[in-house]
């Protein structure tokens, strides 16, 4: 039987067979460097520019379907993760470079899983040619041809993609342009620090009384959570895997003056990054660096099923919510993350001029002499 | 016909403190069943003998228009404090429901006997209260701030905020900070009456994972140099004083005050009480002499 997915196979194998005998010439001669990859939100070190030739980078990821907690109350899905993170880790590379990856699917898993780079080229984006049973390993490679920001996800086909996508399984891969990154006018921008905000939104089906259900394994979720996720209502939509994942003892670091490039992956559906307090300087809000950036941004839109990266130097002290601004989705359903942010105030920016008091107290204390100085 | 029906349920009432009284005073657990068959919750009452006590007043204060840490009041209380033993549970909230008198709770759990209510809003609350005051005869009402803080003894912790600096980012960063270091065991499921242990007047669950409402308003409040207050206070009754792990202050139709969105810091896990048992009025007062006539059991 000749069916598409056939036809697509036939198409990239015959690819292959034409580009290959050159390809291994020219790639023997490359260098290699391995990355170890970091859980989100943070990321592995790696250059801004660089002056070394392209070259072929190696990653590792193992997937791993485990039950992870998504919120305070306990609440718990069976998660499909690359890495055993929820997003998966992010990966930065520079145009021109290799991405090796080998994918491991251990066989304590039970379902094929399989791997589709928006970065990547043909098949799928490899999801054509990565498709493993637990117990099975891959390796794939591909040209980083393209700069900027892009999702990488599940794709095991048919209703199994995005079944696996909004069980966790997506993360997102940064590649940047040899000599870094650039202003609309092509001066160079520097990050004193980033960090990789991937946004999941999860569909866990309820019982009679409100009360989300568990299950003994993922399939037997299978069923119910399509029923919810065919009515496009996240039950959660949240940063880092569960709501709370980014606030308090792990809310994000950063200082007065730092540049902080946060980038935002949101593999399935809308979203629209605001820091309240705050904007991005410098925004590709499609994630694609060979675009100019966008300056003083106060929201930007992440379209489902990619990445945008925003620049931001911080300037005022104090904690700053990251939310996406459909607020419904950032109070009530966990879309929101917090930077604690030190340093000293800077009172031009913003100012407090009188505290809260009684309606026209100000008026009759108006001869009150002005703050001078701040009594303890 | 009405005014028969109350007087029979007080009489069953009476009959089940009657029961349950001993049972509690002699320690043995009385059981579940016999709860349910007398449908009668026996609120087991501390009384909290007068003393002086600190107290951080509740509120806001600023002084000369900067921020500052409320004032540290040194209070004396000549009456004792008669206040729930444990937090009012589901089971009892929910007769308070089946009555009509309390509004049926947004996700209605299992009504257990031994587990705090929760997802309950200040009026849900104050409709309890006037529930249980109407069907014991007694005065039974939220505590006020300073009359919880007074039950909670040593498990209430100062919100004073220890910082040198007039940079209001730096009391803002450090409350932030105080807020998210303690320990929250990650679970915010409600847990059996006792589970976070007892205080050293024998009120159990202070300061665990259910906050619990107040009775008293918002208040906000100027100080002059010489830390006197200066005009009128700003109250707002619309917010009342919610107590636990940490003091916070929430809108009296909430029931879930979590969320942690955009205002940020650390919400309660839940929202639940306990009352205080008047003895001030001359009903309470009748009531307890009524009993000092017929000694129970």
């Amino acid at each position: 039987m000749f069916n598409r997915r056939s036809m697509l196979m036939c198409a990239a194998v015959s690819a292959l067979l034409v580009a290959a005998p050159a390809l291994a010439q020219d790639l023997s001669k490359l260098a290699r460097v391995k990355v170890d990859l970091v859980a989100p939100p943070f990321i592995h070190p790696h250059e801004q520019a660089t002056k070394a030739a392209p070259r072929i980078v190696e990653f590792k990821m193992n997937i791993q379907e485990k039950e992870i907690v998504i919120d305070g109350d306990g609440t718990k899905i069976h998660a499909m993760t690359f890495n055993g993170s929820v997003p998966g880790p992010m990966m930065v590379v520079h145009e021109g470079d290799y991405v090796e990856l080998t994918l491991v699917n251990p066989d304590t898993n039970t379902m094929p899983h399989n791997i589709d780079f928006h970065a990547a080229t043909g098949a799928l984006g490899g999801g054509e040619l990565t498709l493993i049973n637990p117990g099975e390993q891959v390796v794939l490679r591909f040209k980083a041809t393209r700069p900027g920001v892009f999702v990488y996800h599940c794709a095991p086909g048919g209703p199994m993609i995005p079944w696996h996508v909004v069980s966790g399984m997506s993360g997102a891969i940064m590649v940047l342009p040899r000599d870094g990154l650039k202003d609309e006018a092509g001066n160079p921008l520097h990050y004193d620090k980033a960090y990789y905000i991937g946004e999941n939104d999860f569909y866990v089906p309820k019982d009679a009384n409100g009360k989300f259900k568990t299950y003994d394994s993922a399939g037997e979720s299978y069923p119910d959570t399509v029923e919810v996720m065919r009515k496009l209502i996240p039950t959660h939509v949240v940063f880092n895997g569960a709501v709370g994942a980014l606030t308090g003892k792990n809310a994000l670091q950063a200082s007065v003056g730092e540049r902080v490039l946060v980038i935002h992956s949101q593999a399935n559906r809308d979203s629209r990054p605001h820091i309240i307090g705050g904007h991005g300087d410098y925004v590709w809000e499609t994630g694609k660096f060979a675009n100019p950036p966008q300056k003083d941004l106060e929201t930007w839109f992440i379209r489902g099923g990619s990445a945008g990266a925003a620049l931001y130097t911080f300037r005022e002290p104090g904690i700053y919510a990251y939310v996406t601004h459909n607020l419904i989705e950032a109070v009530e359903l966990g879309g929101t993350a917090h930077f604690k942010v030190d340093g000293k105030w800077n009172d031009d920016l913003m100012k407090q001029v009188r505290p809260p008091e009684p309606i026209g107290a100000g008026d009759k204390l108006g001869s009150v002499a002005p703050h001078a100085g701040h009594a303890k | 016909m009405i005014a028969a029906l109350i007087q029979s349920k007080t009489a069953l009432l009476k009959v089940g403190l009657a029961f349950a009284v001993p049972l509690a005073v002699a320690g043995v657990p009385s059981s579940p069943q016999r709860a349910s068959e007398n449908r009668v919750t026996a609120s087991e009452t501390v009384r909290v003998p007068p003393a002086a006590f600190s107290y951080r007043a509740a509120g806001e204060f600023n002084r000369e228009r900067v921020a500052v840490n409320a004032p540290l009041l040194r209070l004396r209380r000549d009456a004792p404090v008669v206040i729930m033993k444990s937090q009012v549970t589901e089971a009892a909230f929910e007769e308070c429901v089946r009555d009509g008198a309390c509004r049926t709770l947004a996700s209605r759990n299992m009504a257990r006997p031994d587990v705090p209510v929760s997802g309950v809003s200040w009026e849900d609350a104050t409709a309890y209260a006037r529930w249980l005051s109407s069907r014991t005869g007694e005065i039974w009402r939220l505590p006020t701030d300073e009359e919880w803080v007074f039950a909670a003894g040593s498990r209430v912790k100062d919100e004073a905020i220890e910082t040198d600096s007039d940079d209001f980012s730096q009391r803002w960063l450090a409350k932030y900070d105080r807020e998210s270091a303690r320990d929250r065991a990650g679970d915010r499921t409600t847990r059996r009456i006792g589970s976070f242990g007892v205080n050293e007047h024998g009120l159990l669950d202070i300061a665990g994972n259910v906050w619990e409402w107040t009775d008293s308003c918002f208040v906000r409040q100027s100080l002059d140099a010489t830390g006197r207050t200066a005009g009128e206070p700003t109250t707002n009754c619309g917010v009342r004083v919610v107590e636990g792990a940490h003091r916070t202050y929430a809108t009296s139709f909430l029931r879930d005050a979590r969320g942690g969105g955009c205002s940020v810091g650390t919400p309660p896990d839940n929202l639940g009480f306990r009352l205080v048992r008047d003895e001030g009025s001359w009903l309470g007062r009748f009531i307890v002499s009524l009993r000092r006539l017929r000694p129970i059991g």
